[in-house]
């Protein structure tokens, strides 16, 4: 299978069934994707696969054949997209887990809404899951990655 | 939720109320007694052989329709025809979980898409269910706390069915991807009832007998 990861082409020789999250950490070596439930039901393992977020674990390998996949890796070439600077302004995590999950999620979301409201934050975000309860600095960091000032709802 | 899925179990003890007696066709003394439709298993869907003993054209189409909508109240088939904007799931009907909404296409939101868990089949080991195109029955498609004859008006209804003729509504029922989900839903899930197969002969057979409607009590 050939897949484009981080805009990079890479032939992997796998079980088709192997979940994409796998063939990232354990084959390709980018273990910015994390497992969390592998289930689909936490979104730390989300990548975006030809620009849409998936749950990486859940998601077979087959899927991403001849496909783009992006991972918090590839968001950026410095580090510098406004979500990460927003993250690092905000001090947004705190153990750090599932924060990949969430920018990845959020980087979709901005995608398609530049200026979300906080409704669409919120039902974007919510299958993304943090333990140590970083929402609110979340919420803040995805409008200030969207230029909304922070007073505005 | 309780209370809906009590009343979605209302709803289909009703169906079958109606299929048994429902079937009288008026005028003779004969006519107005209750055919007798053989016992049929929570798990199985008569045959529409079983229908012909009733002679009246209409109400064998109306009985016919009451038992297709033992597959269209199941949940396996309700979850995704929510009378909201969040699926549900589960043979209790439970809200869905994590907490997705529709979106503008009946595909998730941005960042939160069907597709971003669900695949084109279903994941033996994770238990998350698939099929081509996992989405969402519009919202005016919503099934959900409705009953047979009101599901039985809105199918017919081509502002309400995505524009479908009767012809493409059997052709959907009998052979479509995601309906056939309902009856091979993995993970120890209860299927429809029945197969596909016999659901979409019993559809097509309610549209051969002029797609008449239960009349709700």
């Amino acid at each position: 299978m050939k897949i484009k990861i981080n805009g990079v082409e890479r032939t992997v020789n796998v079980d088709p069934d192997m979940p994409l999250l796998w063939v990232l950490r354990d084959v390709v070596g980018l273990t910015g994707t994390k497992y969390g439930c592998g289930e689909a039901l936490c979104g730390a393992c989300t990548v975006h696969l030809d620009g849409h977020a998936v749950r990486s674990c859940v998601t077979p390998i087959r899927r991403a054949d001849g496909k783009s996949v992006t991972t918090i890796e590839g968001l950026s070439k410095k580090g510098d997209h406004p979500l990460q600077r927003a993250w690092l302004d905000l001090r947004v995590p705190h153990c750090g887990y599932c924060q990949a999950g969430q920018i990845m999620t959020a980087a979709a979301l901005l995608a398609a809404h530049p200026r979300p409201s906080d409704d669409e934050i919120d039902a974007s975000m919510a299958g993304n899951l943090c333990r140590c309860g970083t929402y609110p600095r979340i919420r803040a960091a995805i409008k200030r990655a969207a230029g909304i000032p922070e007073t505005e709802s | 939720m309780r209370d809906r899925t009590l009343l979605q179990r209302v709803v289909g003890s009703t169906a079958l109320a109606i299929a048994i007696v429902g079937c009288s066709g008026g005028g003779s003394r004969e006519s107005t007694e209750p055919v007798a439709l053989p016992a049929s298993a929570r798990s199985q869907l008569r045959a529409v052989q079983d229908f012909d003993r009733i002679a009246d054209r209409t109400a064998r189409s109306r009985a016919l329709f009451v038992e297709a909508s033992r597959v269209l109240t199941h949940p396996r088939c309700v979850n995704c025809h929510p009378d909201g904007d969040v699926p549900h799931q589960g043979i209790e009907l439970a809200l869905h979980d994590p907490p997705v909404e529709r979106g503008h296409g009946d595909r998730g939101v941005a960042g939160m898409e069907c597709a971003g868990c669900h695949q084109d089949r279903n994941q033996a080991l994770t238990r998350v269910p698939g099929a081509p195109d996992w989405h969402l029955a519009p919202i005016a498609m919503a099934w959900a706390g409705k009953s047979a004859g009101a599901i039985c008006q809105q199918i017919k209804d081509r502002s309400r069915n995505g524009g479908k003729s009767l012809a493409q509504i059997v052709a959907h029922s009998a052979h479509d991807k995601l309906v056939a989900w309902g009856w091979a839903p993995g993970a120890g899930r209860e299927p429809a009832p029945g197969t596909q197969e016999q659901f979409g002969a019993i559809v097509a057979a309610w549209v051969e007998t002029g797609a008449a409607c239960p009349e709700d009590d």
